[in-house]
């Protein structure tokens, strides 16, 4: 699946695109195969998020989950400062990202 | 330290302006993305990995205590309570909104800082030496120097758009502290019958083609000093690629040139403009060296140490230097705790080093490139006080040097451009070494981990160096032998194939053990390597 991120204009925050509005949460992305280009373009020029593009994902417990290890470090946080990421009381979390 | 007058302060504030204008008109869409990124990288913003990121110039790694007690507020109004110290002498915030960059840097000029010239294809923070003014090696001190290309360089009009970014070093002394070699001019400040000049050491670097900088001239007299380094910049803004950002580096024109022919083509342009008067009145230069007097230095100072406490005792010598003046060390406090980030400093431990600072070190500190913080004039009475309370705030470590002071850049964790994480690996590494008890033995061991090839984690320069690759989608590390970045400048080799992350800090014990094993009295782990040679190593780690 192809799902689309960029991070937010004002604060810069990772998001990803839902369908509908942004998430920063990485479970709620939909699959954007076939209108990637048309959703990237429409959303940089209302302006809510910075240069969004598409990458690849794959289902993982049903939720998507970016295919390159760069991307999930973008979705979850800096695994060095869990304290600092989405999900800081999951204590397995850095198994997702590696 | 050098104060800013109303022609600095200006320039300054207007720019905070400036873009506090161009960050609104992108936030109402009057700019794009690409109209606006230039904009925001000269002025020190990124874009990265989970936020944007500021990088704020430390000039030459000085700082006062008030200037790091606002760092230390910047972190906690704007960021998440931390900074990172870099490699470049700099600081680093890793989660700045862009509604409120602008705040930030009108935060800083209020203390005399700024982020101008920390990104983009310009001449970035001149650094230097980070025990400058207290070194007992020193011939004078290179800071003025720094001051004075560093006042030359700003929003110099010509060197705006250079083929690549430009990274200048000053040092004076005859040991190298500032990795001068690998820069793309590093400028030595020697003496010959009795007269004050530079060697000029141009064309180094490290990234993706590492190179070590030969020597294009022996002495330039410091009268002429801003004058033939506009004569280097010039040349290679005139013949530097710019058709291929790899290959656009001055350490590739040199290269590609020849250092013979580049000398000749930059004496010409130097020639030519010892006619224009370029250089900037020497009183300037007396202007500036009056902000680098010595503090008040007690003339009798004790210089005994109550060696008593073990611990103390360990710190004393591991993280202690010599000083200029009987009485007084330079103290390096640690951002290297063991299974730390490398150069990660919280908003209070900032202000701790900065009371300390004020408290006993006449108001100054220092940023090292090896990303530790220095306190540059230290009574040795007063050592065992500051100690106990760096003790205290995790800031105590006694590891400068070793194989647990480990740079790493922030890599896969916080970087767009990284392939693989640098901070893990050098937790992993300082807890097996700190476990393992070796570090003692080790002795002086200087670990650096890159990333990327961009190499901003000094890798080429480690005796031992660990850089960071993608395979596959996969985190894998090779291992580099023989760097340095000092006086006895070398580039480090590849072992061989690389290693995941376990494999790696097994590797790097495998490599300590081979130096453990054969090393003779007196070597360093570099030195038995340059002895030895890479095959002993190669066995060891492959079989």
């Amino acid at each position: 699946m192809r799902i689309l991120t960029g991070n937010d204009l004002k604060s810069g925050a990772v998001t990803w695109w839902t369908g509908s509005d942004w998430s920063l949460h990485v479970e709620d992305a939909v699959d954007v195969s076939g209108c990637e280009d048309e959703t990237a373009r429409r959303e940089e020029a209302s302006r809510r998020v910075n240069v969004p593009y598409a990458i690849d994902a794959e289902l993982h417990d049903g939720k998507p989950r970016p295919a390159h290890i760069k991307d999930r470090v973008r979705a979850l946080g800096p695994t060095v400062r869990p304290d600092l990421t989405l999900k800081p009381a999951d204590p397995d979390i850095g198994n997702w990202v590696i | 330290m050098y104060l800013y007058d109303q022609y600095d302060q200006a320039m300054v504030d207007a720019r905070v302006e400036e873009f506090r204008d161009q960050a609104r008109r992108r936030l109402e869409g009057k700019l794009t993305e690409a109209q606006f990124t230039p904009l925001r990288l000269k002025n020190g913003l990124y874009l990265q990995l989970h936020a944007y990121m500021l990088r704020v110039a430390v000039p030459y790694g000085t700082l006062n205590s008030r200037q790091m007690h606002a760092l230390a507020d910047i972190a906690d109004k704007y960021d998440r309570g931390y900074g990172h110290f870099t490699t470049r002498q700099n600081i680093q915030y890793n989660w700045i909104k862009l509604e409120e960059a602008a705040d930030i840097l009108a935060d800083l000029a209020k203390v005399e800082m700024h982020a101008i010239q920390t990104s983009g294809n310009c001449i970035r923070n001149i650094s230097s030496d980070h025990f400058a003014g207290a070194a007992k090696d020193e011939l004078v001190d290179p800071r003025p120097y720094a001051e004075l290309l560093r006042q030359w360089s700003s929003f110099h009009p010509e060197f705006n758009a250079l083929p690549r970014k430009f990274k200048i070093a000053v040092i004076a002394s005859d040991t190298d502290r500032a990795a001068m070699r690998l820069h793309d001019i590093g400028i030595h400040i020697v003496e010959h019958g009795g007269e004050l000049g530079a060697a000029f050491y141009v064309g180094g670097g490290m990234g993706r083609t590492p190179m070590i900088a030969p020597c294009i001239k022996e002495f330039v007299p410091l009268y002429q000093l801003v004058t033939y380094t506009e004569a280097c910049l010039r040349v290679y803004n005139r013949e530097g690629r710019r058709d291929n950002k790899y290959k656009a580096r001055i350490k590739i024109l040199v290269h590609e040139m020849g250092a013979e022919a580049y000398t000749k083509a930059v004496d010409a342009e130097f020639e030519h403009m010892l006619g224009q008067g370029i250089e900037p009145p020497f009183a300037e230069l007396e202007r500036i060296r009056t902000f680098f007097q010595d503090p008040p230095f007690e003339e009798d100072a004790n210089g005994e140490i109550d060696r008593s406490d073990p611990d103390f005792a360990l710190w004393v010598d591991r993280n202690t230097v010599s000083h200029k003046t009987e009485g007084y060390a330079s103290a390096v406090i640690s951002l290297k705790p063991v299974g730390g980030i490398p150069g990660d400093a919280t908003s209070d431990q900032m202000r701790l080093m900065a009371d300390l600072a004020k408290a006993y070190s006449f108001d100054e500190l220092r940023v090292m490139h090896t990303q530790n913080i220095v306190l540059p004039h230290v009574r040795k009475a007063d050592l065992h006080t500051l100690w106990t309370a760096l003790e205290e705030a995790g800031l105590g470590s006694p590891n400068l040097d070793t194989v647990e002071d480990i740079i790493a850049c922030p890599g896969l964790d916080y970087c767009s451009l990284a392939n693989a994480r640098s901070i893990p690996v050098a937790q992993k590494i300082s807890e097996r070494f700190s476990a393992s008890g070796k570090t003692e033995a080790l002795g002086q061991l200087k670990l650096k981990i890159s990333g990327c090839i961009n190499a901003c984690g000094h890798h080429h320069a480690g005796h031992i160096g660990i850089l960071g690759v993608d395979r596959k989608g996969v985190e894998n590390y090779q291992l580099l032998l023989g760097g340095s970045e000092a006086e006895d400048v070398s580039l480090a080799k590849i072992t061989g194939p690389g290693f995941d992350e376990a494999g790696i800090v097994d590797a790097v014990e495998t490599a300590a053990d081979v130096y453990l094993r054969e090393r003779e009295d007196g070597e360093r782990f570099l030195d038995t390597y340059r002895r030895i040679g890479m095959n002993p190593f190669k066995e060891a780690l492959y079989g």
